[in-house]
């Protein structure tokens, strides 16, 4: 018998679970998690806020996804330590788990920005379904809420925030939002689009201290000015929750460093999701790529390999896919660089909100913006992938109606993406 | 093994005919072209789409891949694998319009719905509309058929 032990409930978790039971449908699975609740899509908090989606539709699997899969869930209770030599996690409790095979996914958790009285009341992070349900008895209409971070997490809190009713001011250390994937045309696109929505700016200015006696009552910036507000929701950026792998031998970078299989340095121990350091594709680097699809896959990759595959991940790329108030956003790869070596197309109208860029390396598509018009954007997303060489094809794929149609007739003839992308390449 | 509908480029005219009877099958009158286009209020997207350049023709819709990237990739887990028929289905009640799966299908065979609740919308087979698939139904060149998932 093979023990298999899974920390962690989100989507590098259930694609460890849904990885192993490819091959593997005898051996036990335990899956261990902090929080409460059967796994639940981290993206849909924001929908939860505004009240779009109830909680009980949050499942990012059906509720007889244990059962089904036979997996024994310990929900509600942390893992302390992982202990290789005898192969145990220890849990907060003091009971003790034996493994075999384990799978870290322990996912990340929010930064906490150098800000003075950050831990007061009315202060919340915005990444998982208790922060947006505490968000929800605190916020009514009329309520003064600022977001400090622009970033995807912090924008899509501000949106549920307006739908609330709230009055929503969103500051960023950037000028630009979304500064990580968009560049200064995509992010005035984005800016514009929001504040018509009704969101507030105050960007380029750090936010220095919060005031209020115990309850937060105001944003102080380091330029001297300062905003009462009644709500502060801080969204500045994740970091992986390492803390269960400390002194444990495992080697960790910015996250627990894996191999093309999902594999530690330590034998019978994987790491998959916003927790590890694995390989991109486009940067051709190992780095965190916090992003679900990249998690299921990593995931699903271990599990695989855990029940004695041998299947090896190509790796992943940035990739976000995101709405604002009906206003599609979707980037990958290296998106707003604008390092030499990186030939930048564009296509911009501006009145109608749509913007495309490509980002082209050495003949082949490494990363793009597109805003507005996102119709068929998959096929740009295989050609990072697959680094197809496009010498001669770039303004075509610029065409908001762009296709297949559109490729270089080699490519499109030997594009085969219905076995995964292993048995296809360039 | 799920089948899956394939196109012989060389026989297709571009038509568009796919298009149309894909349509009214996912409209409110299955089998009435002429009330699916003139008394549905929110008409439905085509699920497939003809792609034209030159004498080049071709019809294209999901191809009910073996690893689908749309259904990994899925935020809320919408996009799955029917474990019974091999198809990839999407139940629309649980999209909520991120359209990662677009961003994600390699083929592009994923649309948004258009309508009041935008959410994804992609070849289903017709399956639970009839027997087999609108478009393969109603193509005038036979140049779309339902072929076997294993052929590749």
């Amino acid at each position: 018998m093979i023990n298999h032990l899974i920390i962690g409930n989100s989507a590098a978790a259930i694609g460890g679970v849904e990885g192993i039971r490819r091959s593997d449908r005898e051996n036990p699975i335990t899956l261990i998690a902090e929080e409460p609740y059967p796994c639940y899509s981290r993206p849909l908090i924001s929908y939860y806020l505004e009240g779009k989606v109830a909680e009980n539709e949050m499942g990012y699997r059906g509720a007889d996804f244990y059962a089904a899969n036979r997996v024994e869930a310990r929900l509600g209770v942390r893992a302390q330590r992982i202990d290789p030599d005898r192969q145990e996690v220890i849990l907060e409790t003091g009971e003790v788990l034996p493994y075999d095979r384990l799978l870290i996914a322990t996912g990340s958790r929010p930064v906490t920005p150098p800000i003075k009285g950050i831990e007061k009341k009315g202060v919340f992070f915005f990444n998982k379904l208790d922060y947006a349900r505490a968000l929800r008895q605190y916020v009514s209409p009329g309520s003064r809420c600022a977001v400090i971070g622009g970033g995807l997490t912090g924008l899509k809190a501000a949106e549920a925030l307006v739908h609330l009713g709230a009055r929503v001011l969103v500051t960023d250390i950037s000028s630009c939002l979304l500064s990580s994937i968009l560049d200064p045309a995509g992010a005035e696109i984005v800016k514009r689009h929001l504040a018509g929505s009704g969101i507030g700016f105050q960007l380029g200015v750090p936010v220095v201290e919060l005031a209020g006696d115990s309850r937060v009552e105001g944003l102080i910036f380091a330029d001297g000015g300062s905003k009462a507000v009644d709500a502060v929701i801080v969204a500045t950026g994740v970091r992986p929750n390492l803390e269960v792998v400390s002194d444990t031998g495992v080697d960790v970078g910015q996250g627990i460093i894996v191999d093309n299989q999902l594999q530690t340095n330590l034998p019978g121990i994987f790491a998959a999701g916003d927790v590890s350091e694995g390989w991109d594709i486009v940067l051709q680097q190992r780095r965190v790529i916090a992003n679900l699809p990249n998690a299921y896959r990593q995931g699903e990759t271990a599990g695989r390999n855990m029940a004695g595959e041998k299947v090896v991940y190509p790796g992943g790329v940035a990739l976000n896919s995101v709405s604002f108030f009906g206003l599609a956003i979707a980037t990958a790869g290296i998106s707003n660089s604008e390092d030499a070596g990186v030939e930048a197309v564009r296509y911009l109208k501006e009145a109608e909100k749509i913007y495309r860029r490509l980002n082209f390396r050495e003949g082949r598509l490494v990363g793009y913006i597109c805003i507005g018009e996102i119709s068929r954007v998959g096929i740009l997303t295989a050609l990072i992938k697959s680094r197809t060489p496009l010498a001669d094809k770039r303004q075509g794929l610029l065409k908001g109606d762009f296709g297949l149609v559109d490729l270089p007739e080699e490519v499109r003839l030997s594009w085969r993406w219905e076995r995964g992308e292993l048995t296809w390449r360039f | 093994m799920s089948k899956r509908v394939i196109c012989k480029e060389d026989v297709c005219i571009g038509c568009h005919l796919c298009e149309i009877n894909c349509i009214t099958a996912h409209s409110s009158y299955p089998h009435d072209i002429w009330k699916a286009f003139k008394l549905q209020k929110e008409r439905p997207i085509a699920r497939v789409l003809v792609e034209e350049k030159g004498e080049t023709s071709f019809a294209l819709s999901c191809r009910q891949c073996r690893e689908p990237e749309c259904v990994k990739s899925c935020l809320t887990g919408a996009l799955r694998i029917d474990p019974v028929s091999g198809v990839v289905v999407l139940a629309q009640e649980r999209c909520i319009g991120c359209w990662t799966c677009i961003v994600s299908c390699p083929y592009g065979a994923i649309r948004p719905s258009g309508g009041k609740r935008m959410v994804a919308a992609k070849c289903d087979l017709c399956q639970g509309i009839r027997e087999v698939p609108a478009c393969v139904a109603g193509c005038p060149n036979d140049a779309l058929e339902l072929a076997d998932g294993r052929e590749e």
